[in-house]
């Protein structure tokens, strides 16, 4: 389908030292380490940015737009993620940041958090509506769609198919922009201002949709400073149309917070969220109404592409959701807003089975016959010394063809002892006779 | 089932009331069926009948094995145990109708539904069982090409 699928994580390779960290972390066992260096499995990565957290010598990165980017349209608009109001100390009003974001050079600012409030009202009333499959499982996390996609196919119907308030934000910022100015579409630039590696992915890769509404994604630590600097009360504007709900879906448990549902769960932490998917496949959360999954601690306030520590983020969001108005979209409202724009998907999420051996099943079963043989002969201590995460890894890569089994230290370091007994053997059997 | 097509078999033991380990083996055969990539509709199924015939071991039993043989066009899971046997099979086998304790019930277990999900997810299903012996289930999910 997309030969030349596009990632936002990357490998610095100057940088890479060939540890195991990357590997060891990496849910989705995308990463193995070849030739002394990091290799991303493109088919299995899902952008999640853990290696990016983890690779102590910060060889790992993610691929966004910086500000040059809008010198290609002639009307700029920044989508602020709900977490950038959490990475400022002290900040009580949100206009402050959207007026700062201004002065960057955009011409407008439209709020994702005004998004989330909209797509809060919607996902809303498709549960009282009872459409779609339980538990309804939510699509804001681009990881964890993506997660499901490759490791939980069985799920994917239980996902929630309306698009994420990025994309909401994208396609309402596009249409006031239109209007107001009689502006041409292209000529229209919209920018998230993105805590997320899995963002920028998304906008290049959509799911659920041919054509992101979104244009790119300027990772918050790049305007940072930018920002702070030029955040004085002389220049602050109202700008502010979102709630505390959609203020609050920067923390894990806000997008539940803001629909109000009673019976739901919320988890944070990717592994964490593969343990509940796991569940929820073997039909164990029945009686769950709704499942926020997100790949990062804390929510989105924990993103990889964030300046301030996730945990004193949360806690600023946590603020900022009290002192703000906490008012519910009603119905009416609902539908005003979305009177003649589509949210819901428009095209259907696949599966991406990776972790098939063969698509031949009878193939498959023999591969798993010798993935099991070969495995049961490596010494099971997972060291990742031969660059696969695991012995069951190294042993599937066997398989697979991606590696040997000299691979392993321990395979080789035994080989290396026969050999040289037989050295020691032929020298003992070298005749005597003749001195040379 | 005796053809010459490749199989793969595993077995898992369960031990009686370990329940902080119950449903590891119905999670790794399902990483085996996706690896093998069986259909996952199937992969549900065998993912739901392992992980009940897995509680249901731990649960009413003194310890047994879940069996599971893959070929490429069925799925033949025995579940087996050592244990008091079930006195009414019918019975058991009627949703909601559970021999479980309190103590269980507490836990979240014992609704009554172990059984009947279990024939619900297989193509056939077959259950013996016998008073002071124990029972052996067996459930066959066929792979439609």
């Amino acid at each position: 389908m997309n030969n030349n699928y596009f990632h936002s994580v990357r490998l610095d390779k100057e940088k890479c030292k060939g540890c195991t960290n990357c590997i060891k972390r990496c849910p989705t066992e995308a990463i193995r380490v070849r030739d002394g260096k990091a290799k991303i499995m493109d088919e299995r990565c899902i952008d999640c940015g853990e290696c990016i957290r983890i690779c102590p010598y910060h060889a790992k990165k993610a691929v966004t737009d910086d500000l040059k980017a809008l010198d290609k349209y002639k009307y700029n608009i920044a989508l602020p993620a709900p977490t950038l109001y959490g990475q400022f100390k002290g900040l009580t009003d949100i206009n402050y940041v959207l007026s700062a974001l201004l002065s960057l050079g955009f011409d407008d600012v439209y709020e994702v958090a005004w998004a989330a409030d909209i797509v809060s009202a919607k996902i809303r009333s498709l549960i009282k509506d009872k459409k779609g499959k339980k538990p309804y499982i939510s699509s804001a996390c681009p990881a964890i769609v993506r997660l499901i996609q490759v490791r939980f196919p069985n799920l994917i119907d239980n996902i929630i198919d309306v698009q994420s308030p990025m994309e909401v934000a994208g396609l309402l910022a596009r249409k006031e922009a239109a209007g107001k100015y009689s502006l041409d579409d292209k000529d229209i630039g919209v920018f998230f201002i993105t805590p997320c590696a899995a963002k920028m992915t998304s906008i290049k890769n959509p799911v659920g949709m041919a054509k992101s509404y979104v244009n790119g994604a300027i990772a918050i630590p790049s305007v940072y400073g930018m920002l702070s600097s030029t955040m004085k009360k002389e220049n602050v504007k109202k700008l502010q149309r979102s709630t505390a709900y959609g203020i609050g879906w920067a923390n894990s448990g806000g997008e539940s917070n803001a629909l109000g549902v009673e019976n739901y769960l919320a988890v944070d932490g990717i592994q964490n969220v593969i343990k509940v998917l796991d569940e929820i496949e073997n039909n164990k959360l029945n009686d769950l109404d709704f499942f926020e999954g997100l790949a990062c601690t804390g929510g989105c306030v924990g993103g990889p592409l964030t300046v301030e520590n996730g945990f004193v983020a949360k806690n600023r969001i946590k603020r900022l959701v009290k002192n703000n108005e906490k008012v519910r979209l009603s119905q009416h409202q609902l539908d005003d807003v979305c009177k003649d724009i589509a949210i819901h998907y428009s095209e259907e999420i696949l599966p991406k089975s990776i972790m098939k051996l063969d698509d031949d099943v009878a193939k498959a079963i023999e591969k798993m016959n010798l993935i099991d043989k070969i495995y049961d002969d490596l010494p099971g201590l997972d060291c990742g010394s031969c660059g696969s995460p695991s012995c069951k890894t190294l042993a599937e890569d066997i398989v697979r063809g991606y590696a040997s089994e000299m691979d392993c230290i321990f395979k080789l370091r035994e080989k290396v002892k026969g050999l040289a007994q037989q050295m020691i053997e032929l020298y003992n059997k070298i005749p005597t006779g003749k001195e040379r | 089932m005796k053809n010459n097509k490749p199989s793969i078999k595993q077995t898992f033991d369960i031990s009686a009331g370990n329940f902080s380990v119950a449903g590891s083996a119905s999670s790794r055969i399902k990483n085996m069926l996706k690896r093998i990539g069986i259909d996952d509709k199937i992969i549900r199924r065998v993912a739901v009948a392992t992980y009940e015939a897995e509680m249901n071991i731990a649960i009413h039993s003194h310890g047994g094995t879940l069996c599971i043989e893959i070929f490429p066009d069925v799925i033949i899971i025995v579940a087996k145990d050592k244990g008091p046997g079930i006195k009414n099979v019918a019975l058991a086998m009627e949703e909601g109708y559970s021999t479980a304790t309190d103590e269980i019930r507490a836990m979240g277990f014992g609704a009554g539904m172990g059984l009947p999900n279990m024939k619900k997810c297989s193509d056939e299903f077959d259950i013996q069982s016998t008073l002071g012996v124990g029972t052996r289930v067996e459930m066959k999910m066929y792979n439609k090409e």
